[in-house]
């Protein structure tokens, strides 16, 4: 069976913005839901080691994940308490477009 | 230690539309009440319509007290009462926006003729039902919409009664929006209870949510990640009204796909109260009525 | 409320020959009524029908309601969004609003419910007179709370009572009862309608500082016990609950703020009550025999006293207008006197408010009771008191 080959790569590639997130955490208002850690598409969180007032182990940025952060927004919109969100800043080396991420 | 902290923050950028001050709720680690009173303030925020002109009306049990922290005027009423409640202010001041936010059993058991009976009139309230699927701050009790089979405190057997199935029941009763998504599916939820917010009409949107206090316990479900993951899994974005019992959730069989989606979006003439051009108010103290020609 | 011209249309100054029940709408539209939600029930239901013509037509907003439990609640949340709101019912009716006029003095939202009263209980006589939902309207719903009940004994005062209890319900934050009864809300007489600018009217208090000045505490109170009301959409951000609450309107659950709230919403009628309450008295000076009564069944004690007085007994008669406050003052000051050596209650009820006078006197109190469907005649009352 032929194979097609093509060379098509979206027009807009070299526009493409993979924005990068930081990820702020209100340690206190959380309750150790798991929302954030299990749902967070590139698995940048992780639970702390320390627990907070209440007992809980809240979100912490995951081995090797502290630039992975995209600013998606899902685990902020998920958290039940509103204690998570991310805030859009320069992304740090890189050009910042998607092709550099090959 | 090989984790590193993330910046650590006092506020979140959503508290001013929040009363933060009562912030931790009260609602039970992994609830997704919190999740959906998120979406809510975030669809409000985007809705275009003023701040101000928001008003949040619950009824009684957990989702009851979605109204107590969001801030705009809100009111937490009585248990099954919230529709009326509601229905009160946007007929009075036809200008706010009102959201009912409450639970199954406070909006479809004891408040159930309400709630069809606005959804017939079109009442111009968009009406969010966080399902939970059992009477959770009593403490796990069966409710309208707990599946068959399933364990509570009063049937501890497996509930023996049907459940309701709540798109079916609004679209039955005239609703213009119907939803149902789960509390996964949060940008889907936020932009349903958005597009109820800016369509006239009645708005309905179902929002699935774990209870691993009660429900979630009773059932093998595990905590709340544990009955994300169920949905996760098993739901199925449908576009049109399933039919009745393709919208039924069980969540003993694992088979059985839970059906989400949008489900009806349809222009219908709003409710509108009688305006001051029906009838002459003739001031000598008799009243009378204006036929429309031909249907005297 | 507002324009000169549709103030002219709400109130129908004159003389008229009215029905009780549309003297009572009247009154609703005259005292400034902008929402009504009702459901039709017998022998209310001509307060609804007039309504639904007359409201709309002033600007006002008519809505024919599920059900009663639906009627009260959306009464309430006109009045949280500013709306001087009235439903109307009868006994069955009253009984399903119970939990939600609870809510009402919880909250304070100001609201009036007119009772026609029929003979009860359950089902009873639909169209047939009855005085026995007078105990419930004073503690019908669960738990410690003040409020207000007028009971009308003409048309004419279904009007002025009904003005008056709109005008209370404001004042206080209270809900208040108009407790009317079948006779007289199916009688016709004679009702005058005063000039437009002359029916008093008596508006919540507001707050005092523009929303976002400062925050907003919705129930904060001053000497007077009563907090300034903001309404739904006007920017204060109110929050209300029927939970135990705080002066922000936040819950907090403790038994010390439970009893200050309970007693606070108490005091506000105890101690008004010289304001709110209303009596007549009829030929009291040198009475031996005090009748007390209220509603249709006043009628005939009056005719009675008169009959009674041609025959050289000393009677006479205190008339509730207002049944609750419940005027023990008075009753104490006749009793300080000396002159009086007994007094009789007639009411169509097995001895509802007879209760309320024993509670006051060591002298004999003598019944005179119909359980319902027909009231005690002048006849009944002057044997009585011969």
């Amino acid at each position: 069976m032929a194979t097609i080959r093509t060379n098509r790569q979206p027009m807009d590639m070299e526009r493409a913005h993979i924005p990068q997130g930081e990820v702020h955490v209100i340690p206190e208002r959380c309750k150790e839901c798991g929302f954030c850690v299990g749902y967070c598409p590139e698995q940048v969180l992780a639970f702390s080691q320390e627990i907070n007032a209440k007992g809980y182990h809240y979100p912490v940025l995951a081995e090797h994940k502290e630039d992975a952060c995209v600013h998606c927004g899902f685990c902020n919109l998920i958290c039940p308490e509103l204690a998570i969100f991310t805030v859009e800043i320069a992304r740090q080396g890189g050009s910042g477009s998607a092709g550099s991420q090959e | 230690m090989t984790a590193t902290s993330a910046v650590i923050a006092r506020d979140h950028p959503n508290d001013p539309l929040l009363r933060s001050d009562r912030f931790p709720h009260i609602l039970c680690p992994g609830c997704g009440i919190g999740t959906v009173i998120h979406c809510y303030v975030e669809a409000m925020a985007a809705s275009g319509v003023p701040l101000d002109n928001h008003v949040c009306v619950s009824g009684i049990g957990c989702s009851g007290r979605a109204a107590g922290y969001v801030n705009v005027d809100s009111y937490h009423t009585a248990h099954g009462r919230a529709i009326p409640f509601a229905l009160g202010i946007a007929i009075h001041k036809p200008e706010l926006r009102v959201t009912v936010i409450s639970g199954d059993g406070d909006l479809t058991a004891i408040g159930g003729n309400h709630f069809i009976h606005a959804a017939r009139r079109n009442m111009n309230l968009t009406v969010v039902c966080i399902n939970n699927f059992n009477y959770g701050m009593t403490g796990g009790q069966a409710g309208p919409t707990s599946p068959r089979g399933s364990i509570t405190s009063t049937a501890p057997k497996g509930v023996h009664d049907r459940p309701f199935n709540l798109p079916d029941l609004a679209r039955a009763a005239g609703a213009s929006f119907v939803a149902r998504w789960t509390i996964l599916h949060v940008r889907q939820l936020r932009d349903a209870i958005l597009r109820g917010l800016q369509k006239p009409g009645f708005s309905f949107i179902e929002a699935l949510s774990p209870c691993p206090t009660n429900f979630g316990r009773a059932n093998d479900l595990g905590d709340g990640m544990a009955e994300m993951e169920v949905y996760r899994q098993r739901c199925r974005i449908v576009q049109e009204l399933p039919g009745f019992d393709e919208l039924d959730i069980d969540f003993v069989d694992e088979e059985r796909p839970i059906a989400v989606g949008n489900f009806v979006d349809i222009d219908r003439h709003p409710y509108q109260p009688v305006g001051a051009d029906a009838f002459d108010n003739v001031p000598n103290g008799t009243q009378r009525v204006h036929h429309p020609v031909g249907e005297e | 409320m507002s324009d000169a011209p549709q103030r002219e249309q709400r109130v129908l100054s004159g003389t008229h020959f009215m029905l009780g029940d549309h003297a009572c709408a009247e009154g609703a539209l005259a005292g400034g009524v902008d929402y009504f939600g009702g459901y039709p029930i017998t022998p209310s239901t001509e307060i609804a029908e007039r309504l639904a013509r007359r409201l709309p037509a002033v600007g006002g907003k008519y809505v024919q309601m599920e059900d009663e439990l639906g009627s009260i609640m959306s009464i309430l949340g006109a009045s949280a969004a500013g709306a001087r709101s009235l439903t109307a019912t009868s006994g069955p009716g009253f009984s399903l609003m119970m939990e939600s006029i609870g809510l009402a003095a919880m909250m304070e939202l100001p609201c009036v419910i007119v009772d026609v009263q029929r003979a009860s209980p359950s089902t009873g006589l639909p169209t047939m007179v009855g005085q026995s939902d007078i105990l419930q309207a004073r503690w019908g719903s669960h738990g410690d709370y003040g409020m207000a009940a007028f009971s009308p004994a003409s048309p004419q005062e279904c009007f002025d009572l009904t003005v008056h209890a709109l005008n209370v319900a404001d004042q206080y934050r209270i809900p208040v009862f108009l407790m009317m009864d079948e006779v007289v809300a199916h009688m016709t007489e004679r009702v005058v309608i005063p000039p437009a600018d002359e029916v008093p009217l008596v508006h919540r208090k507001r707050p005092d500082h523009k929303p976002g000045a400062q925050r907003h505490l919705p129930y904060a109170v001053g000497e007077d016990g009563v907090p300034a009301m903001a309404h739904a959409g006007e920017g204060y951000k109110v929050h209300m609950t029927g939970l135990t609450h705080d002066e922000r309107g936040y819950p907090a659950l403790t038994p010390a703020t439970h009893n200050a709230l309970v007693n606070r919403l108490v005091d506000k009628v105890r101690h008004n009550a010289q304001h709110i309450m209303r009596y007549d008295e009829f030929e009291l000076d040198d009475a031996e025999t005090v009748v007390i009564a209220f509603g249709c069944t006043s009628r005939s004690a009056r005719q009675a006293v008169r009959q009674a007085r041609q025959r050289g007994a000393k009677c006479g008669l205190l008339r509730l207008v207002s049944v609750w406050p419940f005027p023990e003052q008075r009753i104490r000051e006749l009793l300080q006197r000396g002159t009086v050596r007994r007094f009789v209650v007639p009411e169509v009820n097995l001895g509802q408010l007879r209760r309320e006078v024993e509670r006051l006197t060591q002298l004999p109190v003598q019944r005179i009771n119909h359980a319902g469907g027909a009231m005690p005649t002048p006849a009944d009352i002057l044997e009585v008191l011969l």
